[in-house]
C-alpha cells in the first residue's frame, strides 16, 4: 500500500498535514502526537519582525466552528530559526513555514531567509493586507498575487513554493490559475472565512477584533467546493483545508481533487485528529483495495 | 496516564440548582495534578459544542478526578445531562499551579463564585494554615461550605445580598480584614485568588495598595489548552502571555489591567 504523496518536490509520507496556526511549532503537541508520523508540519505564520497579536478575547466558538482573530502573533524569524527549527528537524517529517508579509518585499526577504536555512516547503499566506496597496489583502487581487508570487518564486531555490488561497474571492479557480502561472509548486486551501458574532446581552462583539476567521466543520462544504473548483482549473497539486475532523473527511477532499490534506480545528478537538486520519486512510485503502492513495485525488464520479 | 485519553463518568450530581459536580474514572497511574490546573473536557460524537471546555482540577485520589462546574451555555448544558457510565474525553492536566507559599507565611484566598473550584485543592493541600475568604451572589450560591470548614483556618464568607456571612463583596470583607488586623505584617501574607475578572482586577489593586504579594488564576477563551494556537491570551507586563501554558496562575503583579 502506498501512502506516499508528492507535492513539487517534496515527497511526503502520508498526505497528512497541520494546518497553520493550530499546531503551533510542533512542540506543543508532541507530547500527544508522535511528530515522526506525520506527513509534514505546516507551523504558525512567520513575520520578520516579531508580532504581538489582537487583544483577548481572541476566539468564541459557534454552531459547528470557532471565530479566530489571534492577530499573526509569532516570535520573529529570528527567534524562528534559532529555537523552533533545530527542535523540528529533530524529527523526520518536513517542515512547512507558512509566512506573511505587509508588503512584497517582506515575503522575499522572509521566503530568501527560510530557503538558505534549508526548510522543505514555503506556504504564502496572502490573506494579509498589502500596506503599499492601501491595505488591500494580496490574496483577493489577481495582478497583486500574481506579482508577489512571481516575485518569491524567483528568491526560492530549494524550498517548495505553496500558495494558501483566500476562499474571500467570487472565483477561486482564476486564483488557483493565477498562482499556477507564477510559478507557485502548490495551493493550499482554503484559509479561514470572515465572519462575526455578537452577545446579545452585552451588544458586545464575541471576539475584540470584531471580525474573525471562521474555521472547522462548518465550513467544510465551502472548502470542498474549492478544492474541487480549482482541481478542475490547474495541474498542481492542491493541499485540501477546511473543517477535516476525520478520515472520512480527508478522503472527501481527495476526491475532490485534493493531493495532501491538512487539520487545523481538528487538533484543538482531538489533540491525536492527525494520526488518527492517518490509520483511518490506512484501514480506508484496505478495505476498499487502494494499493496507490494517488488514485483517490479527483476520483470523484459525477 | 495518559495526558489524553477517554474518561468514563462515574457520578454527575447536582449540588445546587445551576452547578454540578462531576466524578470520572482515571484509570491507570495519573500524573498527579496541582492545585490550579487544569483540564479540557469534551463531549465526544458532536461537532457541537466542538471545543473542550477548561475546568480546574477540584479534586483526586483513588482513581478519580472530580470537577466542580457551574452550568453556564451550550456545553456545561450538556455536560449537566450526562450521566453515570457515558464517556467524555480529557485532556491534562495542563497549566502551571499555585506555587506553595513559604513556611511562616499566612496564605489568604480569595474566591468568588466558581473560583472556588481551583481554589479548593489549594486549601486542602495548605491544611489549616489558609484563611479563606469566599463570596458570592447569594448564600445558595456557596458550595461545599462544610467541607471548607473542616479544611482551612478560618472561613470568611460574604454574600452580595447579605443572604449568608457578611454582606458585601468578598473585596469589601477583605478589606475589613486587612484594616481590622493590620498587625498582621503585609510581608507576611501572600494572596490566591480565583473568581470573575472584575474580582481579579480589585485583589489587584488591593495587593498594589497595600503591598501584599500573591497570584491570580486567570481565564480565557481556549481552543487547544495546549500553546498551540494562541487563542487565549493575558495581557501581561512582558506582553501577552497564554493562560493555559504560563498560566493560568500568574503573579499578581504581572498582569496589566
Ligand atoms: C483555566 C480555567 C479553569 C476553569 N475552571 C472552571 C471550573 O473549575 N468550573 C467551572 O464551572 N468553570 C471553570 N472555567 C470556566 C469554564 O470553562 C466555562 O464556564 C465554560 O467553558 C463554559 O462553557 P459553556 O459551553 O457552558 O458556555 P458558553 O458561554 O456557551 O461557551 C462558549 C465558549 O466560550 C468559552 N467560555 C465561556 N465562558 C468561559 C470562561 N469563563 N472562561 C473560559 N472560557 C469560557 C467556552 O469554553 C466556549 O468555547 C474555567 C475556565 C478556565 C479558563
Ligand atoms: C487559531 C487559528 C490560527 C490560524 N493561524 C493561521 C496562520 O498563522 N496562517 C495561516 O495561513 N492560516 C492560519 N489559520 C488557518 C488554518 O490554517 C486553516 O486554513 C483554517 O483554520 C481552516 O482549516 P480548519 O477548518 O481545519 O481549521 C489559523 C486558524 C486558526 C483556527
Ligand atoms: S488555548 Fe491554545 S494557546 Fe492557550
Amino acid at each position: 500500500m502506498n501512502l506516499t504523496i508528492n507535492i513539487g518536490k517534496l515527497k511526503l509520507k502520508n498526505p497528512v498535514m497541520t494546518a497553520s496556526g493550530t499546531f503551533g511549532y510542533g512542540e506543543e503537541y508532541s507530547e500527544f502526537v508522535d511528530l515522526n508520523k506525520l506527513g509534514a508540519i505546516v507551523v504558525k505564520g512567520i513575520s520578520i519582525k516579531p508580532k504581538e497579536g489582537n487583544p483577548p478575547p481572541r476566539i468564541c466558538e459557534t454552531s459547528c466552528g470557532m471565530l479566530n482573530s489571534i492577530g499573526l502573533q509569532n516570535m520573529g524569524v529570528k527567534e524562528f530559526l534559532k529555537t523552533k527549527l533545530p527542535y523540528i528537524r529533530k524529527y523526520d517529517t518536513k517542515l512547512i513555514v507558512n509566512i506573511l508579509g505587509n508588503t512584497i518585499q517582506e515575503y522575499v526577504k522572509l521566503s530568501g531567509t527560510l530557503d538558505d536555512a534549508g526548510v522543505d516547503g514555503i506556504e504564502l499566506n496572502v490573506s494579509c493586507p498589502n500596506v503599499k496597496k492601501g491595505g488591500m489583502l494580496f490574496g483577493t487581487d489577481k495582478k497583486m498575487l500574481g506579482k508577489l508570487i512571481r516575485t518569491v518564486r524567483n528568491n526560492v531555490k530549494n524550498s517548495t513554493l505553496i500558495t494558501k488561497l483566500s476562499p474571500n474571492v467570487s472565483d477561486i479557480r482564476e486564483f488557483a490559475k493565477v498562482a499556477e502561472e507564477s510559478g507557485s509548486d502548490a495551493i493550499s486551501l482554503i484559509n479561514t472565512i470572515p465572519g462575526m458574532a455578537i452577545n446579545i446581552k452585552t451588544r458586545k462583539p464575541k471576539i475584540a477584533n470584531m471580525i474573525g476567521g471562521l474555521s472547522g466543520p462548518a465550513i467544510k462544504p465551502i472548502a470542498v467546493r474549492m478544492v474541487y473548483e480549482a482541481y478542475t482549473a490547474v495541474k498542481i497539486p492542491i493541499i485540501g483545508i477546511g473543517g477535516i475532523m476525520n478520515y472520512e473527511d480527508a478522503i472527501e477532499f481527495m476526491l475532490a481533487g485534493a493531493t495532501a490534506v491538512a487539520a487545523g480545528t481538528a487538533n484543538f478537538v482531538n489533540p491525536v485528529a492527525t494520526l488518527d486520519i492517518i490509520k483511518g486512510i490506512e484501514s480506508f485503502m484496505k478495505e476498499n483495495n487502494i494499493m496507490d492513495l494517488k488514485e483517490l485525488t479527483g476520483g470523484l464520479r459525477c | 496516564m495518559s495526558k489524553y485519553l477517554i474518561a468514563e463518568i462515574k457520578d454527575n450530581r447536582p449540588v445546587n440548582k445551576n452547578h454540578n459536580l462531576l466524578v470520572l474514572d482515571s484509570p491507570g497511574i495519573p500524573e498527579t495534578p496541582s492545585p490550579g490546573q487544569f483540564y479540557m473536557v469534551g463531549i465526544e460524537g458532536t461537532n457541537d459544542p466542538l471545543l473542550k471546555r477548561p475546568f480546574s482540577l477540584f479534586r483526586e485520589g483513588n482513581g478519580e478526578i472530580h470537577f466542580l462546574y457551574r452550568i453556564k451555555g451550550k456545553g456545561t448544558g450538556l455536560l449537566r445531562q450526562m450521566e453515570k457510565g457515558e464517556k467524555v474525553s480529557l485532556l491534562g492536566p495542563l497549566g502551571n499551579g499555585y506555587p506553595l507559599p513559604p513556611k511562616n507565611i499566612t496564605p489568604l484566598l480569595i474566591a468568588g463564585g466558581i473560583g472556588i473550584a481551583s481554589l479548593f485543592p489549594l486549601a486542602a493541600k495548605l491544611s489549616d494554615s489558609a484563611i479563606l475568604f469566599y463570596g458570592g451572589r447569594t448564600g445558595d450560591e456557596l458550595l461545599m461550605l462544610d467541607e471548607l470548614k473542616g479544611m482551612v483556618k478560618e472561613l470568611i464568607i460574604s454574600t452580595d445580598n447579605g443572604s449568608a456571612g457578611k454582606k458585601g463583596t468578598v473585596i469589601d470583607v477583605l478589606n475589613i480584614f486587612l484594616t481590622s488586623n493590620s498587625q498582621l505584617l503585609t510581608s507576611n501574607l501572600l494572596l490566591y485568588a480565583c473568581g470573575p475578572s472584575p474580582m481579579l482586577e480589585a485583589v489587584s489593586r488591593v495587593a498594589s495598595e497595600k503591598g501584599i504579594k500573591g497570584y491570580i488564576s486567570t481565564e480565557g477563551n481556549m481552543a487547544c489548552g495546549v500553546g498551540a494556537c494562541l487563542s487565549c491570551a493575558v495581557n501581561t507586563k512582558k506582553g501577552y502571555k497564554r493562560v493555559c501554558k504560563e498560566g493560568p496562575v500568574f503573579a499578581i503583579e504581572e498582569i496589566v489591567w
